[in-house]
């Protein structure tokens, strides 16, 4: 009878050793699971078109391109001294369209203090962009990026696109997707400030 | 499954994981045969290409896309090969105007260094937690095994058989 009893302590001993075994077992597998699902959850929270702007703070790189209309070459250097509003547009984006009364309405209230418009045409035909212009009305000039290598510069993605440049040739704000009339009146101030986003 | 069992299982299944790794290994061998050499200049933009995500589909890389973007990234990146940059000194030109983003895989530093050791990390970890497992099922079974030893051999069967027998003997 003794014997027995011993069994039976035992056998209950090795049940609650089993119990805890098992909650270790389902702990160290739940934090593996519980890290990956908050990874995720991280990742696909975030907006995977959204991009760190990393040329924000540095100097704008230079360019020499030719104007659509004139034809005359137009260097980002020349422009020193004055803020300038690089617009990246092309006539086959629908949200270039969206965007050009609010930049038509930012470039009459500041193209008088000294703000530079400036479109660069991304991967499109001068006859397309041309109409654009004919249709839309453009009070100021765009230039045409053959192979798109200043597009490529700038870390352009897609269009519509607006770089800020500072009148120090320092890039202040990047925009991706279209800029509205407050936006675009904000990064100007930032621009007359000259202090990056 | 008995201790005996077990121990003649593991022969077969020794013998097959050779074998994989011998198959695995000697593919590894052709592979990088096949690739090794002097890379030329397409082998080289190539690599560039492949390693950078396409801005305008994200999901293909540059070397992939058919989009008028990435063609012209192939095109600077050749341009670039042609003036005498390194394949990474490339990159890092893409690096420096999109981003880390702009990188299929990630840099062995800061956080992408992660990225890199998790797989491992991971892999050693389940490795651990089979080893135990298995060790702890057959340390379950050499304590079965004991206790068999300890069953009573055929002269205490007889025995007890013969006791018991005594017991339910009336008077």
């Amino acid at each position: 009878v003794t014997g027995r009893r011993e069994e039976h302590e035992t056998s209950a001993d090795t049940g609650r050793a089993g119990d805890d075994r098992r909650w270790r077992v389902v702990a160290l597998s739940l934090v593996p699971m519980v890290a990956i699902a908050a990874l995720l959850g991280f990742g696909l929270g975030r907006d995977p078109t959204k991009l760190p702007n990393v040329l924000v703070g540095h100097r704008a790189p230079d360019f020499a391109l030719r104007d659509l209309q004139t034809g005359r070459t137009l260097r980002l250097s020349d422009l020193r001294g004055h803020p300038v509003v690089l617009n990246f547009w092309a006539s086959w984006c629908a949200e270039c369209y969206t965007e050009h009364p609010d930049l038509t309405a930012a470039w009459r209230e500041y193209g008088d203090r000294g703000v530079v418009f400036l479109g660069v045409l991304y991967q499109d035909s001068r006859g397309a962009a041309r109409g654009f212009v004919g249709a839309q009305g453009q009070g100021w000039p765009t230039v045409v990026d053959p192979g798109g290598r200043t597009a490529i510069d700038y870390g352009v993605t897609g269009v519509p696109e607006t770089v800020f440049v500072s009148s120090k040739g320092v890039i202040v704000h990047k925009e991706v997707g279209p800029s509205t009339y407050a936006g675009l009146r904000r990064s100007i101030d930032r621009m007359f400030r000259g202090a990056p986003t | 499954v008995t201790m005996n069992d077990s121990r003649s299982l593991r022969l077969p299944a020794l013998l097959s994981i050779g074998v994989a790794l011998v198959v695995a290994g000697a593919a590894l061998f052709l592979v990088s045969r096949a690739s090794s050499g002097n890379p030329t200049f397409q082998d080289r933009a190539r690599a560039v290409a492949d390693g950078l995500r396409c801005p305008s589909c994200q999901d293909l890389a540059v070397a992939d896309s058919p989009s008028r973007i990435a063609g012209q990234m192939r095109g600077e990146i050749a341009r670039r090969l042609r003036a005498g940059q390194s394949e990474e000194e490339i990159r890092q030109f893409f690096v420096a105007r999109y981003g880390q983003w702009i990188l299929l895989s990630p840099g062995t530093g800061g956080l992408g260094f992660v990225a890199w050791v998790a797989p491992a990390v991971g892999l050693a970890g389940g490795i651990v937690v089979v080893w135990s497992l298995l060790r702890r099922r057959r340390r379950g079974e050499e304590a079965l095994d004991a206790r068999h030893e300890d069953a009573p051999t055929d002269a205490e069967r007889a025995r007890i058989a013969r006791e018991l027998a005594a017991m339910e003997e009336p008077g």
